[in-house]
């Protein structure tokens, strides 16, 4: 049996999440306070916040599949706010490094952007990042139009991958365990996309045969309507 | 325990000092994993300090293996509050207690031949669980040229704030190297060998582009993935701008002279 929240019940897991999102940020903000985070605490806030902001990444991507699984259509309502918060964490990281690793040198930074690999990537997956945030919103949705915000919300495997490469990038070999472990749960994500999609429509990119399951289509009043989005009137 | 009254040197900074938690408690010493914290989690009670031999060997006069307690004798004991700065673009100032290379040299008279100084470090799977993996080619190498290893500033220490080295800094004898990055300070020494070539460390064979022989401190020369203009001095929030061999130019810049440090990084 699948489960099915009442508009209350979700009001009230939005709520659990969102209060969730905030832990990593209320434990670096007290390990910062109390001076627990190590002897070089910059340095494990900056890292803590680029994690998180994978992990969240990450989330968000298993959302789609999590759903397919399931069954659970109600969990596309909770995407938007995991991959803002991962948007929140990104923006805390630049922050970290603008500001505690650079104190805002213009031009260090730029050299930095410009020389350094792993910074070009990072600044590249934060500036994919933008763009998503800014049309989150239901307006944003209707605007574009569902098909037109599909394709562009697609720039977050984009996103990931960058991100990604961005870690393994910054580590130094003896330490690559952590980010190939990331690597390849971001390669399980993004597999299973590939997989899914090969079943639906045939090798990509023929669509020869019609999807057996609809996407949803956001423009679409009945569908908008069944995911609980209010109408315009 | 501590090691009883020691000379203060003319050497010395009188920057303010790291607090020993930070210098015991942050630090990289591979053999006990890749976290800075790993070394103070894993080397205490597993590191065996004694007994503890150096061969001194290779183009020398008077080759010998000196016992921990002979080195110890060897010459007196001096504290030296260096600066210490990390490739990775952190720095601390630490109170080390030991006594210069230069002396045990002097000891074992190095012949017309020997040009090169190579440092070889413990390397025991059963103590130093990080050598189980093939993270780095085991054991850790490190070199100085002959006039680097005798300079004054070049130190063989034996301890900090005022005691017997803790384990997780390189007990019980190390390399201190203040004008180049923290990596060619080799812990815990067991071999010395006295060599006509240059010796080819670590860190030369794990990363070529990334390391050079000599890893003198360089604000102009980054590290291929990060600038090494600046540094964090760890306690402080505001970044130090990093300095030509760490601060110690006017002692050592004349071992360079003539060459290309950019070539020669």
């Amino acid at each position: 049996m699948t489960f099915q929240p009442t508009p209350r019940q979700l009001t009230a897991i939005k709520a659990a999440l969102f209060l969730l999102t905030l832990l990593p940020a209320l434990h670096y903000a007290h390990g910062l306070w109390s001076d627990s985070l190590g002897a070089n605490p910059i340095e494990a806030l900056t890292r803590g916040m680029g994690i998180w902001t994978l992990n969240f990444l990450f989330l968000t991507l298993c959302v789609s599949p999590l759903r397919k699984l399931s069954g659970w259509h109600w969990l596309l309502r909770l995407r938007r706010m995991l991959g803002l918060t991962a948007f929140a964490y990104g923006c805390l990281h630049l922050l970290t490094y603008l500001w505690l690793d650079q104190f805002w040198d213009v031009d260090a930074i730029a050299r930095d952007i410009w020389k350094r690999p792993f910074i070009t990537v990072g600044a590249t997956a934060f500036l994919l990042m933008l763009p998503l945030a800014l049309t989150s919103s239901h307006a944003a949705i209707r605007s574009l139009g569902g098909k037109r915000w599909q394709s562009l919300h697609r720039a977050v495997y984009a996103v990931a991958i960058l991100g990604v490469v961005h870690y393994l990038w910054l580590v130094k070999r003896v330490a690559l365990l952590d980010p190939i472990i990331y690597a390849l749960v971001l390669a399980i994500l993004l597999g299973w996309r590939v997989v899914e999609r090969i079943r639906l429509n045939g090798p990509w990119p023929t669509r020869s045969t019609p999807p057996a399951v609809q996407p949803v289509v956001f423009m679409k009043r009945d569908a908008a309507a069944a995911l609980g989005v209010p109408k315009k009137r | 325990g501590s090691l009883g009254t020691l000379r203060p040197s003319p050497l010395s900074s009188d920057e303010k000092l790291t607090p020993l938690k930070s210098v015991t408690g942050y630090n990289n010493f591979y053999e006990f994993g890749t976290d800075k914290e790993d070394p103070a989690r894993h080397a205490p009670g597993r590191l065996k300090t004694q007994p503890w031999t150096v061969t001194v060997e290779g183009e020398i006069k008077r080759p010998r293996t000196f016992s921990i307690d002979d080195l110890l004798k060897l010459a007196p004991l001096e504290e030296r509050i260096y600066r210490m700065r990390c490739v990775e673009g952190w720095s601390m100032v630490i109170p080390w207690v030991g006594f210069p290379l230069a002396e045990l040299i002097r000891q074992v008279e190095p012949n017309g031949q020997a040009r090169f100084v190579e440092f070889v470090t413990l390397a025991d799977p059963q103590q130093m669980p990080g050598v189980r993996s093939p993270l780095l080619d085991w054991p850790y190498v490190e070199g100085l040229r002959l006039d680097e290893a005798q300079h004054p500033l070049t130190l063989l220490a034996v301890g900090l704030y005022g005691e017997v080295l803790p384990a997780q800094n390189g007990a019980p004898i190390r390399l201190v190297v203040p004008w180049k990055y923290g990596f060619k300070s080799a812990k815990s020494i067991v071999r010395i060998r006295f060599v006509r070539e240059q010796p080819r460390s670590t860190w030369m064979k794990a990363g070529p582009s990334e390391y050079g022989f000599y890893s003198n401190v360089n604000p102009a020369v980054d590290h291929p993935r990060w600038s090494q203009a600046t540094e964090r001095r760890i306690g402080e929030f505001i970044k130090r701008k990093t300095l030509p061999f760490n601060g110690y130019a006017d002692q050592v810049a004349g071992l360079y002279s003539g060459m290309d440090l950019r070539r020669f990084f």
